[in-house]
């Protein structure tokens, strides 16, 4: 009997988009400091996936469970450490870059300063500057601060890689690390596991 | 509570980085407005009898205008989503946008409606009354016309339809609205309908956020 | 919550389809025979009115026709809502059957209605009566739920998101119906409102009755055939389905 905790987990998780069965029978379980990788080709409902895990969306069958609550019986709290960033980064364009992490900080209830978080991911520079002004890689550099500053234990990431450079890569690449070393837990839709492959990945092939 | 000043700020903030487009459905409504005479007749004792009706579908119509695009650009941007995710419960949030968007577009339009009305001839004890009126129509107006724009919120011509979904819903508004601003200028006493209009006001607010709620949940499945 | 056993059976289309089959029939008989003998009655043996002369015989359909539209949408929107809730398609889909048969007795209310004020108003539409306005603002909700759920192709979404509007709309509905009441209480005009009828002797009673019979057993027999036919729609591709066009075949 294993004494780890598992943070996430499904079962016999069917999900569908509209009248279409896309996923059936999906049974997963992730530990702390565990990461999960979704591949497969376009349309095979990676997206749908990580909305049903985000609970975005109801499943057709079956029942997904953080930390052994399902997650519509979560508790406020409990709900606000799952983070969910799909192809969209949930940024306000007419907003500095300071102005939406302030925002997502004061949502989840974690006010403060975040020089030390813009400075580590680069954002310095820009952190008065419209995100309608920032780069791809800004953006994507922006959202993980949102991710972060909410006190997200889960991470839901819809390809996170889209659009951004080797250097862009390798940062979130690096954050993602150090956030599954913090004891977070995470799933991740891509369409290049590689690169961000690490010992005790689960692969979930759609 | 927080949670609602929260988005409260937010949204009013964000609207002010775009004040020009703030005042588009106040120049919708001064167009409407405009039109009347000239479709019908500058005749000043028929546009004394007419004043208060048109101002008021005007009024209703450019709320329509102004708040159909409620949930667009978070949506759009993804932002609806976190918010949904957020622990502050959907109603509120719904609450909380449809309050920043009254401050901005209703608030200035019950403030031009009379100045507007005076061209129309209305007596000032009819402006009074359209002003109150005003006030107490315009949260259950903005409340039916967010319903219609959770309902649609997923639609790509939702902008469409909603006209039909909502408009027969405000009738009660209008009639109300309408025909007290004519009580008080034919001198009559207005409380009644007042009364009414704020009654519609408190029941709205409080329960027509949970429709528009259910209706985006549903919506942005 | 434990529901009873007939409950979850009409949670069963095919138990519903079957159900339908059945008493459909029987409430065709039984509106046919009340309207039949209603119009006899309500025609040719109640006797002219003394204010109205002939005209008055649309009270024998108009008040009918308008009290059948209210009830429909009452009956769409409560179906809706259960559907909402407890997640039953078959509730959906008695609403979806409820919405073009009530539309179109509201519309025969108009028509009747029309027709009956005609001859007082001179012509065939008065804005200032407040019944018809009531049942044009009704028959536009009616309208409204059927664009919303046309313009979803997700069957599922369209189902939840016009069954929100279907309450939000018969919550409406009496605030609506005491505003336009309200409203025509302002009214100066010399219109008496038509539609109010005389008051009724025995003998005017009795058919009146009977043709309220008789319509609300016609919409319950339309609204079942229609309930079947939406069933098929849905059903499209189940085995009990293909079992049963089989067994008509043979």
């Amino acid at each position: 009997m294993s004494s780890v905790e598992y943070l996430l987990a499904s079962r016999s998780l069917a999900v569908t988009r509209g009248e279409v069965r896309l996923i059936n029978e999906l049974d997963f379980e992730l530990a702390q400091g565990q990461l999960a990788l979704v591949v497969g080709p376009n349309g095979s409902g990676k997206t749908s996936l990580l909305r049903v895990l985000a609970g975005l969306s109801a499943p057709a069958l079956g029942q997904v469970t953080w930390r052994g609550v399902e997650l519509h019986r979560l508790a406020p709290e409990q709900r606000s450490e799952l983070g969910y960033r799909g192809h969209f980064d949930g940024l306000k364009k007419d907003f500095t870059v300071t102005e939406n992490i302030e925002f997502y900080a004061r949502l989840s209830g974690h006010q403060g300063r975040h020089d030390q978080l813009m400075s580590d991911l680069s954002l310095t520079e820009v952190k008065d500057r419209q995100v309608r002004f920032l780069s791809a890689g800004q953006r994507r550099r922006t959202g993980l601060a949102t991710l972060k500053v909410g006190g997200t234990r889960l991470w839901l990431l819809d390809e996170p890689m889209t659009n951004l450079d080797a250097d862009g890569r390798s940062l979130l690449a690096g954050w993602l690390e150090a956030h599954l070393h913090d004891g977070g837990v995470a799933v991740v839709a891509t369409h290049q596991p590689d690169e961000l492959l690490r010992s005790g990945t689960l692969m979930i092939e759609l | 509570m927080t949670g609602f000043i929260v988005i409260l700020e937010r949204d009013l903030k964000l609207a002010f980085r775009r004040v020009s487009e703030l005042a588009n459905p106040l120049l919708f409504f001064v167009i409407v407005t405009s039109l009347f005479p000239l479709a019908l007749s500058p005749d000043r004792l028929l546009l004394q009898a007419v004043g208060a009706g048109v101002l008021w579908v005007a009024a209703l119509l450019s709320s329509l205008l102004a708040l159909e695009g409620l949930f667009r650009a978070d949506v759009e941007d993804g932002s609806m989503e976190q918010l949904m995710l957020s622990p502050v419960p959907l109603s509120i949030i719904v609450l909380a946008k449809i309050t920043a968007h009254w401050i901005v577009s209703g608030v200035p339009l019950i403030a031009l409606v009379p100045v507007v009305a005076l061209s129309f001839e209305l007596p000032a004890q009819a402006l009074w009354v359209m002003a109150a009126a005003l006030l107490l129509a315009t949260p259950t107006l903005s409340v039916l016309v967010s319903i219609g724009a959770a309902l649609t919120v997923s639609l790509k011509s939702g902008g469409s339809i909603i006209g039909l979904l909502v408009l027969p819903l405000c009738s009660p508004l209008l009639i109300f609205g309408a025909r007290a601003t004519d009580l008080a200028a034919q001198g009559e006493a207005v409380a009644g309908p007042l009364y009414l209009l704020g009654a519609l006001a408190v029941f709205s607010v409080s329960l027509g956020p949970l429709a528009a709620a259910a209706a985006l949940k549903v919506g942005l499945e | 919550m434990k529901l009873p056993r007939w409950f979850h059976m009409l949670g069963s289309p095919p138990y519903v389809y079957r159900l339908a089959g059945r008493l459909g029939p029987w409430l065709g008989a039984a509106a046919c025979l009340l309207l039949v003998l209603g119009t006899y009655m309500g025609l040719v043996v109640a006797p002219p009115d003394y204010l109205q002369g002939e005209v008055y015989r649309i009270i024998y359909i108009h008040p009918q026709t308008a009290y059948i539209g209210m009830m429909a949408y009452v009956i769409l929107a409560f179906a809706a809502g259960i559907g909402f809730i407890w997640r039953l398609k078959l509730a959906h889909a008695v609403a979806v059957s409820a919405a073009p048969i009530g539309a179109s007795f509201t519309f025969c209310a108009l028509v009747t209605g029309s027709i009956w004020g005609a001859p007082t108003w001179g012509t065939f539409w008065e804005w200032g009566d407040p019944r018809i306005m009531f049942e044009l603002i009704l028959l536009f909700l009616f309208i409204g739920y059927m664009v919303l759920r046309a313009a979803f192709e997700d069957r599922d979404k369209a189902d939840r998101v016009s069954a929100i509007l279907g309450v939000v709309g018969v919550v409406n509905v009496p605030i609506i119906h005491y505003s336009v009441e309200w409203w025509n209480t302002l009214h100066q005009g010399p219109t008496i409102t038509r539609l109010d009828g005389p008051s009724m002797t025995s003998d005017m009673l009795v058919p009146f009755l009977l043709m309220v019979a008789g319509f609300t057993f016609c919409f319950y027999w339309l609204l079942l055939m229609r309930l079947q036919a939406e069933v098929v729609a849905r059903e499209q591709g189940a085995r009990w389905l293909r079992e049963l066009a089989a067994e008509g075949r043979a």
